[in-house]
């Protein structure tokens, strides 16, 4: 009679296992009323004569799949995904390569020159593990600390240093703050700063790619358990479920929104099992283990293109503060970052794999760091000489002509600009 | 006998409750059908209800991208609007969502997003809020934040407003003005089953995510000849439906009928001519059309169904006053529009 079975933890050798969670193993038992379900609309259940309120000591909770140990070893060889040395060499140099972005970049925005930046310490092995999974033509709708996955997809670094910067070159314009990256050619949605308004989208796009003729593409849409708590996770999720979607929600738990701990932000078995809860094929994974995060997302692949939806939960830790304008020490101790710095840092654990199938050592290491530094460096520094967008700019783009009462602020602000240039930098902005 | 008295006494008590029911419930409301054809060919008597959906109708045979989806549509919606269509196109293409505003919103710029068009029911206008976020951050902005690289310019979001009578507060509002302060967005209001028509195959074909407010009282009460064929009429174009040299009387939706009917009561009372415009859209609304015309008249009566303060009624009345100073310029709420009317012709 007990609600909670001795199974235990499912032995994970297999990762279909693991999307059998909360499978007959460990759902409570119940007293069937002639083996009859209740036909109820909205439930059919069998009935019971007593009263049990479940908990989330009810289940076992969601166990965490990983490929990698702490020392970069495959822990079952059955389960190490078939990598060419290109794809593996690609993904831990998108590694590097993001972290030597991440710490010139909050660098440059500590020195006054761009206006703000967030890095992506200890996520990098979601982001490249989760790009290679992918195919290119698959649209991503990011939520804001992803710039893994828009350098694994072939986003430059230059395009990136633009955007921060907000010059003439930014794809964006320069209406955004720093990091909101975006591009059309990459099937990479711009990122927008509302939290959790892309993941409603993301289960639109997917139906729209649902309903295209022998339809090989699907959307996967990244989001943090903070944003999770919004309404707009739980209409995605909803919706997702019941329109069937070819859509893959990727939550990457790390742990913190700004400074509120996930002991905060939900109770429960975190962001996962809230997937079978609404119908949604749900599994955890360890996103320190970039391989573990491939062959999560491949296999969700498989299960979002025949339709249907998958919500992955991507266990990590935020590493960096939560942006420039965070000091994230005022709210944790520094042993606890120290940890996951170390032991568990995704970088190391993919090097430490690369290195024991003799594709990567120490010069590599060194070499290409070194490169990597090189290109952000010259390229901020190219950035920085970039003139910004030309005014107008400003008003174009909010609607695809634009109307007259914009035309006529555009001309008052002309004006304006002609009779006070001088209390304006306008030899920052390009020329017509 | 003494029993069969007062039973017959309150029979006719409760006659007379009923009636005095459907007075207290039937709103003074007189509708001025359009006699007015935009294109030439075959019409068909249609009510606003079935000029949407023959709207939404011309749309899913044309554009197979095309989908219609919200709460209640795979039956038809609670006004019936997507009657039939299901049956139609399949569930694929007209289909029920979850009961989820901000979902609703979400989902169909996602769509639009990745290419197809969208067309959005929400129930009623006043449970439009929880999707407010998407549409004033997200929907609007979306050409916008990524420099034009995306868009969602195919999504048409259709809320039935305004008020029929007996909605109470919850089901009466005129929620505009929210929307009309968000650049990005275009915000439509039709007068009748032509315009309807019209206008909604406009938002839908229309490069900017528009938000079309049907007037509720509208559905049925307003019947008008509807020609068959596709036809689009322009956004952000006010229409002038009654010339006058007295007074300019701005209003859209369901308040041009009440307007019409001040106009006239003025005309038989003052013999002063008014010139009634129907805006079409507060955003963007057509200040040339509403300018010309006070420049002419020297008066102005705004008149809206939503809340007086920070209305677009205020925008319009600043505008006005910037470009055609006048003698008398008011913007009001429906109650009070036949006897301002009167005082603004009259008096100024």
């Amino acid at each position: 009679m007990a609600l909670k079975s001795g199974v235990g933890f499912l032995r994970l050798s297999r990762i279909n296992q693991v999307v059998r969670l909360l499978s007959t193993h460990s759902r409570p038992e119940t007293i069937q009323n002639g083996g009859l379900n209740a036909e109820f609309p909205g439930a059919k259940a069998p009935y019971v004569t007593e009263i049990k309120f479940l908990d989330e000591n009810s289940y076992d909770p969601i166990p965490i799949y990983r490929v990698l140990d702490n020392n970069g070893r495959v822990i079952d060889s059955r389960e190490e995904p078939n990598l060419d040395r290109e794809t593996l060499l690609n993904m831990y140099k998108t590694m590097i390569q993001l972290n030597q972005m991440d710490k010139i970049l909050y660098e440059s925005q500590r020195q006054g020159r761009i206006s703000f930046y967030m890095t992506n310490y200890g996520e990098e092995g979601i982001h490249v593990g989760s790009a290679a999974a992918l195919s290119p033509k698959d649209l991503v709708f990011g939520q804001y600390r992803e710039a893994g996955v828009f350098l694994y997809r072939g986003v430059t670094v230059t395009e990136m240093v633009n955007q921060c910067y907000g010059n003439h070159e930014d794809p964006g314009k320069g209406r955004h703050m720093p990091i909101h990256y975006g591009s059309k050619q990459r099937n990479l949605v711009t990122i927008s700063s509302p939290l959790a308004t892309q993941m409603p989208q993301a289960v639109g796009a997917a139906y729209a790619f649902k309903r295209m003729p022998n339809n090989d593409r699907c959307v996967i849409c990244y989001f943090g358990e903070g944003a999770a708590s919004e309404g707009d996770a739980f209409a995605a999720f909803n919706f997702a479920a019941t329109l069937e979607c070819p859509v893959i929600l990727f939550c990457r738990n790390n742990g913190y929104a700004i400074s509120t701990p996930t002991r905060e932000q939900y109770r429960g078995d975190g962001v996962a099992a809230r997937g079978p809860a609404l119908g949604l094929r749900a599994l955890r994974v360890d996103g320190t283990d970039a391989l573990a995060v491939y062959n999560a997302v491949l296999r969700a692949r498989e299960l979002a293109l025949n339709n249907k939806p998958v919500l992955i939960e991507a266990m990590s830790y935020r590493v960096g503060h939560h942006s420039t304008s965070d000091d994230s020490t005022a709210y944790r101790p520094l042993e606890e970052i120290q940890k996951w710095m170390q032991d568990e840092n995704p970088t190391r654990k993919l090097r430490l794999y690369l290195e024991s199938k003799g594709l990567w050592d120490a010069e590599a290491e060194k070499t290409y760091s070194k490169e990597a530094r090189d290109l952000v460096v010259r390229t901020m520094q190219e950035a920085e000489k970039k003139k910004k967008p030309n005014w107008k700019e400003m008003f174009e783009d909010v609607y695809y002509d634009m109307p007259p009462h914009i035309q006529k602020q555009m001309q008052h602000m002309e004006k304006h600009l002609e009779k006070y240039q001088e209390h304006y930098p306008m030899d920052q902005f390009q020329k017509e | 006998m003494a029993s069969l008295t007062k039973r017959v006494l309150n029979l006719n008590k409760l006659f007379k409750h009923v009636d005095n029911y459907t007075k207290r419930l039937s709103s003074n409301f007189t509708y001025f059908p359009d006699n007015e054809k935009p294109v030439e060919g075959e019409t068909l008597k249609m009510n606003m209800m079935q000029a949407i959906n023959n709207a939404m109708d011309l749309t899913l045979k044309n554009d197979p991208t095309a989908v219609v989806f919200g709460e209640d549509v795979a039956f038809g919606g609670v006004f019936r609007c997507a009657s039939g269509l299901q049956e139609k196109y399949g569930n694929d293409r007209v289909f029920n969502t979850p009961l989820c505003e901000q979902g609703i919103a979400g989902f169909a710029i996602g769509l639009a997003t990745a290419g197809a068009t969208a067309i959005a029911e929400i129930q009623f206008a006043d449970y439009i809020f929880p999707a407010f976020d998407q549409l004033v951050n997200e929907a609007a902005k979306a050409r916008y934040r990524s420099g034009g690289q995306f868009a969602c310019g195919a999504l048409t979001v259709r809320a039935p407003g305004g008020a029929v009578g007996h909605g109470g507060l919850y089901h009466s509002q005129s929620p505009e003005a929210f929307f009309a302060h968000a650049p990005g967005l275009k915000v439509v209001i039709p007068r009748g089953p032509i315009a309807a028509k019209g206008l909604l195959l406009s938002c839908i074909q229309d490069r900017d995510p528009c938000i079309f407010l049907e007037p509720k009282i509208l559905y049925r009460s307003a019947v008008e000849e509807v020609p068959v064929d596709s036809y689009t009429l322009p956004i952000g174009k006010a229409q002038v439906l009654r010339e006058g040299d007295a007074a300019t009387l701005v209003g859209w939706g369901a308040q041009v009928h009440v307007l019409l009917a001040a106009a006239r009561l003025a005309e038989s009372r003052l013999g002063a001519r008014c010139e009634v415009v129907d805006l079409v859209s507060v955003l963007p609304w057509d200040t040339e059309t509403v300018c010309n015309s006070v420049k002419k008249t020297g008066r102005c009566l705004v008149a809206h169904e939503a809340p007086l303060t920070g209305g677009p009624g205020a925008d319009i009345a600043a505008a006005v006053q910037v470009s055609a100073p006048l003698l008398c310029c008011c913007v009001l709420l429906w109650a009070d529009v036949c006897c301002c009317v009167l005082m603004c012709a009259a008096v100024c």
